[in-house]
């Protein structure tokens, strides 16, 4: 096996566009959840959403401002319209609510009435879509290499994805960081420990929810904008494995904390990635085929999801006596 | 767990036994309508994938038919590109596919030696034929066959041809990725007729009883728990699994495939509980967090299935079913005798709840965990009983869905997980027998609403009901106003 390029491969895997758009979508999460206690497991939803808002509007001709603004507000309607009937029951409610929010969005979009308009399940091509995110690089074309990784500068999987994206996550990061040592952030966590309590102080616990599904839900649909920009939008890449992937990174890196999400989504990857390297390198094609190293991989997740919850709820950075995931 | 159990019981489990009574009545109403009308339609043609795209893999697939509409059985491709080169031979439903796992172009090459005698590709000229793939899609490659000169428009998207029937399989709406490439369903431009109407009434009514089965028993899971279990589904799945096993490769009769399913999934509930819940029970580990766990653990099923038995359907019974009709309605003998199981088995269901010692004790702890263990009651034993009944359940779901619906699949239990959560919820959660009346409510939307709505959206028709439910009526059809906030 080669061992450099192995960890080349893996190293990749650490700044990849999807590792932050999925590091963004655990920050969306971790508003939801880490800050307010709102089980929601229907944050791939938002990210569909903000994907097909933000794909649909530039095909129809719409500059990129104006794309990511109609991504955006898909979201917010979305959160809208999930938060009015859901925000007043009980935690699993909300979860089962969620998931099935999120189900219909993918069910519509995967439709063959929509085909027009969503591309139905094969979806929408990236090529449709990325060329204003494209031309909006001050970059020139070409490629680019850093020590071992080689990127195009601008088309496709490259170097403008992976700073706007990192750049994007970095400032969610700020301002989450801001958020959690504001007044606002302070109500959120004490409706995450005690929802009573702040009620009983005269705060509308309904419409702090509220604010808080709409803002992550925001955040989820610039990741979905994040995650399509090197690939295509395809309503079945983003269904509920996707959001159990996100709660993974989630939970792995530490909920309620400003770095987790970051750190759990560059884990995931790498390690998935590491994992399937090694396995492709050592395991003969006669014990395992490449497909079901591939499904080897999602299994360890699934696993790990369990004992994570179980032995070690607050994830590697938080802090077990700031997050109960029992207060809801 | 007990603080909990209990302060869930004061919200929304305390019912005064005398609704029992009535939804005991009312069940038994139910079932007498049932009977009166215990008949359906063909299931005919199990549908689709075969692989599932992930982020890292790509399907190439298809589905090859005579010049008469039947599969093309075991018809060779060779699929070429981006330095891969795969082999794909048709199944007995005439599908075939390939998973690549680099996006570009491929060249499929169909072996024209294999095909059945007497046929031809209809455009010899498209034979290799060139197909695009993206990771995370799939992409159909298909080889009409037939005589050279221009057929019929349609007959080109062999993928979504699926027959005048097709649209009234309840399969993998919700499915996963990879199924039906285009042109599946749009079933309700054929106009309501009274025909169809009860064509679908009666497959409404088929669907929700063996969806019952296995609604009941997350049903009863939760209210003895109040676990919401999302691994569910893959309960569902394993009876499917378990009876093709029994069938296609262990050789058994499918009445004792079946049984032997049924008995293995209950071990398997019986299994999971003293080997995951009852220790989590123990740690103190709290509802939502052991929710997270049947996420986590429903995960690695499906994968563990996928990574035994592949993508593609699974077909218990690879025959032709005999038909027999009921005034307008077709329906094989199979599903009639499906119906008549399962109408038995939630009868015998009923009467444990209702009038054995056992039976009672699951209301009690059902009702007031605390109180029950105070009277005597031991919760944990119950508990274990109701995890076993549960599996045991959903495995003879899982067996007649995949007999009703043609075929198993990795994801087929998942896919109706929350069509059972939507049934379970509309019922009132933790009410067994809500969770029948709401199965066949849910069961009556998915077919009905496809007479209306394009049929590939007939399951969020359902899922719409569960949210429209939690926002007007959170108890449920069946359940006391309390407040579940």
């Amino acid at each position: 096996m080669d061992w450099t390029n192995l960890l080349v491969n893996v190293a990749g895997e650490i700044i990849a566009p999807t590792t932050a758009a999925y590091a963004l979508a655990a920050i969306g999460l971790n508003i939801h959840f880490g800050l307010t206690g709102l089980l929601n497991m229907g944050q791939a939803g938002f990210l569909l959403l903000g994907a097909y808002g933000f794909a649909i509007a530039t095909i129809a001709g719409w500059p990129l401002w104006a794309a990511v603004l109609a991504a955006i507000l898909a979201a917010v309607v979305f959160a809208l319209i999930l938060g009015i009937p859901t925000l007043k029951l009980r935690g699993d409610y909300l979860a089962i609510v969620t998931i099935a929010a999120a189900e219909i969005v993918r069910i519509v979009g995967r439709s063959t009435t929509l085909t027009d308009l969503t591309g139905a399940s094969s979806g929408l091509r990236g090529n449709s879509y990325k060329h204003t995110f494209q031309d909006a690089s001050p970059f020139p074309d070409g490629t680019w290499e850093l020590g071992p990784f080689e990127y195009a500068i601008n088309a496709s999987n490259s170097w403008w994805i992976r700073i706007v994206g990192w750049g994007v996550v970095a400032l969610a990061c700020l301002l989450i960081w801001l958020l959690m040592r504001s007044p606002w952030g302070r109500v959120l966590k004490g409706i995450r420990e005690d929802e009573d309590a702040v009620r009983s102080l005269g705060k509308n616990v309904y419409a702090y929810k509220m604010q808080s599904l709409v803002l992550g839900g925001v955040i989820g649909a610039v990741a979905g904008i994040i995650y399509v920009l090197p690939r295509a939008v395809q309503p079945d890449a983003m269904g509920r494995s996707m959001t159990f992937f996100i709660w993974t990174i989630l939970l792995l890196g530490g909920a309620a904390t400003v770095f987790g999400p970051i750190l759990g989504s560059m884990l995931f990857w790498a390690a998935l990635m590491l994992i399937k390297l090694v396995m492709r390198g050592t395991v003969p094609e006669t014990v395992m085929r490449s497909e079901q190293i591939e499904q080897f991989g999602w299994i360890i997740v699934g696993i790990t999801l369990m004992l994570l919850v179980i032995f070690r709820p607050q994830g590697i950075l938080g802090d077990k006596k700031e997050l109960a995931i029992n207060a809801h | 767990m007990r603080r909990a159990a209990s302060s869930r019981a004061r919200s929304w489990t305390s019912r005064p036994p005398r609704v029992v009574g009535t939804v005991g009545r009312w069940l038994v109403l139910l079932l007498l309508t049932l009977s009166a009308t215990a008949l359906g339609q063909s299931a005919a043609v199990a549908a689709t994938e075969q692989c599932a795209p992930t982020g890292e893999s790509a399907c190439i697939n298809g589905t090859i038919r005579t010049a008469a509409g039947e599969p093309a059985v075991g018809v060779a491709l060779t699929i070429e590109g981006e330095g891969q080169e795969l082999a794909a031979t048709t199944g007995p439903d005439g599908r075939w596919s390939a998973s690549v796992t680099s996006a570009g172009t491929y060249s499929v090459t169909l072996d024209e030696g294999t095909l059945p005698a007497g046929e031809t590709l209809r455009d010899p000229a498209n034979n290799p034929r060139e197909v695009t793939v993206e990771l995370g899609a799939s992409r159909p490659a298909l080889f009409p066959l037939g005589a050279p000169a221009e057929q019929a428009p349609d007959a080109g998207d062999d993928d979504g041809a699926e027959g005048p029937g097709g649209g009234d399989q309840p399969d993998d709406a919700a499915g996963e990725p990879g199924e039906e490439p285009a042109g599946v369903g749009t079933s309700s431009s054929g106009g309501v007729t009274m025909t169809r109407f009860v064509q679908q009434l009666v497959s409404g009514l088929i669907f929700g009883l063996l969806l019952a089965l296995a609604s009941v028993g997350l049903s009863l899971i939760y209210g003895t728990t109040g676990l919401s279990n999302f691994a569910h589904g893959e309960q569902v799945t394993l009876g499917g699994i378990l009876a093709y096993m029994g069938v296609q490769f262990w050789g058994l009769p499918l009445v004792v495939a079946g049984t032997l399913a049924v008995v293995l999934a209950a071990a398997s509930g019986w299994f999971q509980d003293a080997a995951i819940w009852q220790p989590l029970r123990r740690r103190n580990v709290g509802l939502v967090q052991a929710m997270i766990v049947t996420i986590g653990l429903s995960m690695a099923l499906q994968y563990v299935f996928q990574f035994f038995f592949g993508a593609g359907p699974l077909r218990v019974v690879t025959s032709t079913p005999t038909s027999v009709s009921f005034g307008p309605v077709l329906v094989t003998r199979q599903t009639v005798a499906s119906v008549i199981i399962a109408l038995v088995t939630l009868a015998a269901v009923s009467y444990f709840l209702l009038r054995t010692r056992t039976g009672r004790a699951t209301r009690a702890v059902s009702d007031n965990a605390a109180l029950a263990a105070a009277s005597g009651i031991s919760v944990n034993r119950i508990i274990r009983v109701v995890w076993t009944l549960g599996a045991g359940l959903a495995g003879l779901g899982g067996v007649l869905l995949g007999l009703y619906l043609g075929a198993a699949r990795w994801n087929s239990g998942g896919a109706l997980l929350l069509l059972m959560f939507a049934a379970v919820t509309l019922g009132g959660l933790g009410a067994a027998f809500g969770a029948l009346a709401g199965s066949i409510v849910i069961g009556l939307v998915v077919e009905l609403s496809s007479l209306w709505i394009p049929s590939d959206m007939r399951y969020g028709a359902a899922l719409v009901i569960l949210i429209l439910v939690l926002l007007f009526r959170p108890q449920g059809i069946l359940g006391r106003a309390t407040r579940v906030g």
